[in-house]
């Protein structure tokens, strides 16, 4: 019986350019719909599956706004049992600081005799790419981590992950409890049923406030890169084009005269 | 003092942690700073060499035999010895996979922020960086004022420079201190799998990039056809991948593989911030798409406006006859 934990960020759903807030302090969201990594969809996608595996639970956190219920509500829609929300200004709080207020939650639900066994992360937020936040929350846990695992299942008390390495894939067999952070391509998420819609909608969700006092993420501001410089040269329409592509490149050098 | 931590291959460094020595030197030129690296590899006479063509006077070489398995934890805790030993003020690595792992791994053993993705240095006195955020659509200027900063250099930031005054690279063997905690993680076995085809992709000289536009995992026989006379590899759009149509491993992207060859060929791929993350690194674009809108093409360097299922076989055919003929 694995009891899983996976977290989650609710991130802006930009496609197109990338619009800040006055202050240049934070992605201007007003006008986009919000998601979760991809990374972090196959997290809740694996701790579905080794809790299902292992007649254990599954457990979704997010630490940011109020309206995060809202990723938490996807998750629970496909297979996790209950959720946390720890409610707190993202942009007050570095990867340090999320790294602490998570660890406080598995902390008191371990002292209220909840068992914490796995903890999985999405390998990088969308938005910040800070690359650490599992690796810290290891750290204030003192377990171990995993970081570029695509996949992963629970034998007994260990968990055996996977992820490409430098010269293929590699295995790793680590006791648990432990912390994996997850790449997607390893697993598919499933798409939510109508049933799981329906238990989402009444699924437990603890709301939190944390008590760290954040030291914060060191920005300064953000800033938009200058678009390339250029206009694109057409070079034809439809079929008609191809010997101009071919001559291109020819002239590039990746195709010899 | 700044520490550099490479990896290498057969072939000695790897382009990336050239990179990552380029830019720490002109850090560290800005900074005052001699650059070090620390190599876990056994530091062959090929790997001495390109270290001095970078300026390094002095590599590490954390010299245990558990280490011969990789684990962030043991690789990091050998690091932070060098670290303190040699009193780093800055402690750099390309932001490689393991690279962010074990700077993560340094970042919370010393209890001091990281910045990961770093593409410039704004300032050196406070330090201040700037780092890609989303994917790369949009830069964070961030300050890195503890007593050691730890950054990872995103790949492609800098064009790997030899310096002007090559070093003969003294190799300093270094006995870590490990502690058999830092090494339940280490690598147990590994499979000769897609992670091949990954490297073939981000070490290609030509990419043809096929999107929702190939309609089908059927549709990919003249785009296949087309990698194949370029000599090039096939990468994809995340719809692509989703869709069940290739593998993730050909993913090309914020959450795939980030290619920097000398041309690509988008061909029905809309150019979303997240797919643009990951091919923003190649010379040249030339985009293929029905849309003249599209963003894919009005970023790229040269578009064809059509079917993509019309253009691309065209192009195949006057490839066969030029060759032929
Ligand atoms: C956090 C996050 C991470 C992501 N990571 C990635 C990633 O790593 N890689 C990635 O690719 N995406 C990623 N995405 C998804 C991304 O936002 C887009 O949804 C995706 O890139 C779109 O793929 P596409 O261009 O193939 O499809 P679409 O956006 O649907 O575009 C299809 C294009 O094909 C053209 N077209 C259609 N038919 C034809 C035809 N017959 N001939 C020629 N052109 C045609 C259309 O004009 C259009 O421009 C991510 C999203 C998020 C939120």
């Amino acid at each position: 019986m694995t009891n899983v934990l996976v977290c989650i960020k609710r991130v802006p759903d930009v496609s197109g350019e990338v619009l800040l807030t006055e202050d240049g302090m934070s992605v201007d969201a007003r006008h986009v719909g919000f998601t979760v990594s991809p990374h972090e969809e196959c997290a809740v996608e694996l701790a579905t599956q080794v809790a299902d595996a292992t007649g254990g639970s599954a457990t979704v956190l997010t630490l940011g706004p109020s309206d995060g219920v809202e990723q938490l509500r996807s998750a629970l829609a496909v297979g996790c049992s209950s959720g946390v929300l720890v409610e707190a200004d993202t942009d007050r709080f570095g990867p340090a600081d999320v790294a602490a207020a998570i660890a406080d939650v598995v902390r008191a639900r371990e002292a209220a005799g909840d068992s914490v066994d796995l903890v999985l992360l999405g390998n990088d937020a969308a938005d910040t790419g800070d690359f650490q936040v599992p690796v810290r929350l290891a750290y204030a846990l003192d377990r171990p981590v995993l970081t570029n695992i695509s996949s992963c299942e629970v034998d007994a008390d260990r968990v055996i992950a996977r992820g490409d390495g430098p010269d293929g894939t590699e295995i790793f067999e680590v006791p648990l409890p432990a912390v994996v952070a997850v790449l997607e391509g390893g697993v598919t998420p499933r798409y939510p049923s109508i049933t799981g819609r329906m238990k989402a909608k009444k699924a437990p969700i603890d709301i939190q406030t944390p008590t760290v006092e954040p030291r914060g993420s060191g920005r300064v501001r953000l800033r938009v890169p200058p678009p390339r410089s250029g206009t694109v040269e057409v070079l034809g329409q439809g079929a008609d084009a191809a010997p101009a592509v071919v001559d291109l490149l020819v002239k590039i050098g990746v195709v010899s005269a | 003092m700044i520490i550099v931590l490479v990896e290498a291959n057969a072939d000695g460094l790897t382009l990336f942690s050239r990179e990552a020595l380029t830019f720490a030197r002109a850090l560290g030129d800005r900074a005052g700073h001699a650059v070090q690296a620390v190599v876990f590899d056994e530091p062959t006479d090929a790997i001495r060499q390109q270290l001095g063509e970078q300026g390094v006077a002095l590599a590490h070489h954390p010299d245990d035999p558990r280490l011969s398995d990789y684990a962030g934890a043991s690789w990091a805790a050998a690091a932070v010895d060098v670290v303190r030993s040699s009193a780093a003020e800055i402690v750099l690595a390309s932001g490689t996979p393991r690279g962010n792992e074990i700077l993560a791994h340094i970042a919370a053993r010393l209890d001091v922020r990281m910045a990961a993705n770093v593409v410039q240095v704004e300032s050196t006195d406070p330090l201040v960086v700037t780092r890609q955020v989303v994917g790369g659509a949009a830069l964070e200027d961030m300050r890195l004022d503890d007593p050691i900063a730890v950054l990872s250099v995103a790949g492609h930031a800098c064009d790997p420079q030899a310096a002007s005054v090559a070093m003969t690279t003294e190799v300093a063997t270094v006995s870590p201190t490990l502690d058999e905690r830092d090494l339940v993680t280490r690598v147990m076995q590994v499979e000769q799998t897609q992670a091949e085809d990954t490297s073939a992709l981000t070490g290609a000289r030509v990419v043809v990039g096929a999107g929702r536009g190939a309609g089908g995992a059927e549709g990919f026989t003249d785009l296949l056809e087309l990698t194949e006379l370029l000599g090039g590899a096939l990468g994809v759009s995340r719809v692509v991948t989703s869709l069940g149509w290739r593998p993730h491993s050909e993913q090309v992207g914020q959450t795939g593989s980030r290619i920097a060859p000398d041309l690509y060929i988008p061909c029905g791929i809309s150019g979303a911030i997240q797919h643009w993350a990951g091919c923003q690194s190649a010379k040249t674009i030339l985009a293929i798409n029905t849309d003249p809108e599209a963003p894919m093409v009005t970023r790229a360097h040269y578009a064809v406006i059509g079917d993509l299922h019309e253009v691309v076989p065209a192009i195949n055919k006057e490839l066969r006859s030029r060759r032929t003929g």
